[in-house]
């Protein structure tokens, strides 16, 4: 019984681990969601772009690890900016549909360059680093990474948006459209920095995920469709739902993986997911 | 100090206004007065280019408005609360008073036009971190009027301050309107609230139908046998 209680207390650390990795995916995606009211279907394709550039600079060119991560982050936030100040503006007050459309299309064009650019072989960083061990527990170390970079990438955005002007104004925006030119804001240039502000939050995850994961094409698919189950769950747009929802899947997975089996988890969290649905459609947090 | 001349609008194929013309001397509160549907409101839009001109034009201390890009006329010194006060309901009093000051040149003058307003309205440093959305009628025009005061500006364009308050609240209001041109800003007030808002205004225009019908002091409008037939029961 007691070794059945140190690898459960093991699962929901994990799952407490892969839950702000996930708070991170999902909050980039949110913010873009709850600013401009367009959903980048693409976002996970761009966090692989992400982990390409970040491939391509330190094992292709030889760059410290470190600053071919910053400079994966810059280049997915400018890639942020050019898909809105490009593909989102010409069709800012289309139809919800078109412009979903016109961000698949972004995803299949994204895949397409990859596939053109690095072939469909596994990459990646030959990066190995030790597990740690604490008491009979183990832990991977990428993984304790990825949960202390993601909240404070977490806390630095809370920090961005409710401390400076432009993120005090990135917050108005969402609120009052119309008004935004009365008190001296050009909406265009906010939703180009939310945009720019969702690339890099994406970019940072990229860094995260490169150092976990091979990369191949299509790996947006292994982590695209649960980034956005996250934020319906909280409720679309809502960053602070979307915080919650991400560690609450997290847990399913983690723990559910435990006491089942691994795929299980996925399938109780699913399951979890389409449930809420029926009690609260607009999600836990979801105003509309 | 503001001139409008010969402005026509609209809304698509709608004309809401028919060559209006009027002129805000420096110092001065003026009123445009007139029923539901006369143009009031879209005459405010049009000299902040929330609405492009269909013709005429607006100048402010004699610079045409016409190549100024509408998140550019705060710059020029003007301020538009407008309707239905339109505060961020979920930022706080204290942050809808920042995007107030979001131009870069009045940010450093932040702390100091913060605390001219929190004198103005004290209900409003008693709320400072409340959401705007929870404020009651009165206290969300007193923190609309509030932002935009922070851009410092040196015209006011106040749309309907009075509409669904209260009687009472709507006294107090008229009273703020005054302080404020006492306090040497120029205002421009458009409201339905005829009677109200010529007890504290200097001039006036009377608009319907998107065109100016008369205008004078506001004691010779009071007067006139027109409005006050028309508009004050009287």
């Amino acid at each position: 019984m007691e070794v059945f209680d140190i690898f459960l207390l093991e699962a929901v650390l994990n799952g407490i681990l892969l839950g702000g990795l996930l708070a991170l995916l999902s909050l980039g995606l949110n913010l873009i969601f709850g600013v401009i009211d367009v959903v980048w279907i693409c976002y996970a394709e761009m966090i692989m772009i992400g982990m390409y550039a970040v491939y391509a600079l330190h094992v292709q060119q030889g760059w410290p690890l470190l600053a071919a991560m910053a400079a994966g982050i810059a280049i997915v936030a400018l890639l942020g900016a050019l898909m809105h100040q490009f593909i989102i503006r010409p069709v800012l007050s289309a139809e919800p549909i078109n412009q979903l459309l016109v961000t698949g299309g972004v995803l299949f064009f994204l895949q397409a360059a990859a596939t053109l650019a690095f072939g469909i072989e596994f990459k990646n960083l030959g990066v190995k680093l030790p597990p740690v061990a604490i008491g009979e527990m183990s832990f991977s170390m990428p993984r304790i990474i990825a949960f202390v970079v993601a909240v404070a990438g977490v806390a630095a955005t809370y920090l961005f948006l409710t401390r400076t002007y432009i993120g005090t104004a990135i917050r108005a925006i969402s609120q009052d459209r119309e008004i935004m030119p009365l008190v001296g804001v050009n909406p265009g240039r906010i939703f180009v920095v939310t945009s720019a502000l969702g690339g890099s939050l994406a970019g940072l995850s990229a860094c995260l995920l490169v150092l976990q994961y091979d990369i191949h094409p299509a790996i947006g698919l292994s982590f695209g469709p649960i980034t956005f189950l996250i934020c319906v769950l909280g409720g679309l747009g809502n960053m602070l739902g979307g915080l919650i929802a991400a560690f609450i899947f997290a847990q399913f997975i983690s723990v559910g993986g435990f006491v089942l089996a691994i795929e299980w988890g996925y399938v109780i969290a699913f399951v979890f997911f389409i449930a809420v649905m029926f009690w609260r459609p607009q999600g836990i947090l979801g105003g509309k | 100090m503001l001139s409008i001349s010969n402005v026509s609008a609209g809304y698509g194929s709608f004309r809401a206004l028919f060559g209006v013309s009027l002129e805000v001397k420096a110092g001065e509160s003026v009123a445009v007065i007139g029923p539901n549907g006369a143009g009031k409101t879209t005459l405010l839009r049009a000299i902040s280019k929330l609405i492009d001109l269909t013709g005429g034009e607006v100048t402010m201390e004699g610079r045409s408005l016409r190549q100024v890009a509408p998140h550019k006329v705060i710059a020029t010194g003007i301020a538009h609360v407008p309707e239905n006060r339109r505060l961020f309901p979920r930022l706080t009093v204290e942050e809808n008073l920042k995007m107030g000051s979001f131009p870069v040149s009045s940010r450093t003058r932040f702390p100091e036009k913060r605390k001219f307003v929190f004198d103005l309205f004290p209900r409003l440093e008693e709320r400072r971190n409340q959401l705007a959305g929870t404020l009651s009628g009165g206290e969300q025009q007193m923190c609309a009027i509030g932002r935009a005061l922070m851009s410092g500006p040196k015209l006011l364009l106040l749309d309907e301050p009075s509409a669904g308050l209260a009687p009472v609240v709507v006294q107090s209001i008229m009273q703020m309107v005054k302080r404020i041109c006492a306090e040497g800003y120029t205002v421009l007030i458009v409201e339905q609230n005829i009677r109200q808002v010529l007890k504290v205004v200097d001039r006036a225009y009377l608009l319907e139908t998107g065109r100016i019908k008369s205008s004078g002091t506001a004691a010779e409008l009071l007067a006139s046998a027109e409005i006050r037939k028309a508009y004050l029961g009287i």
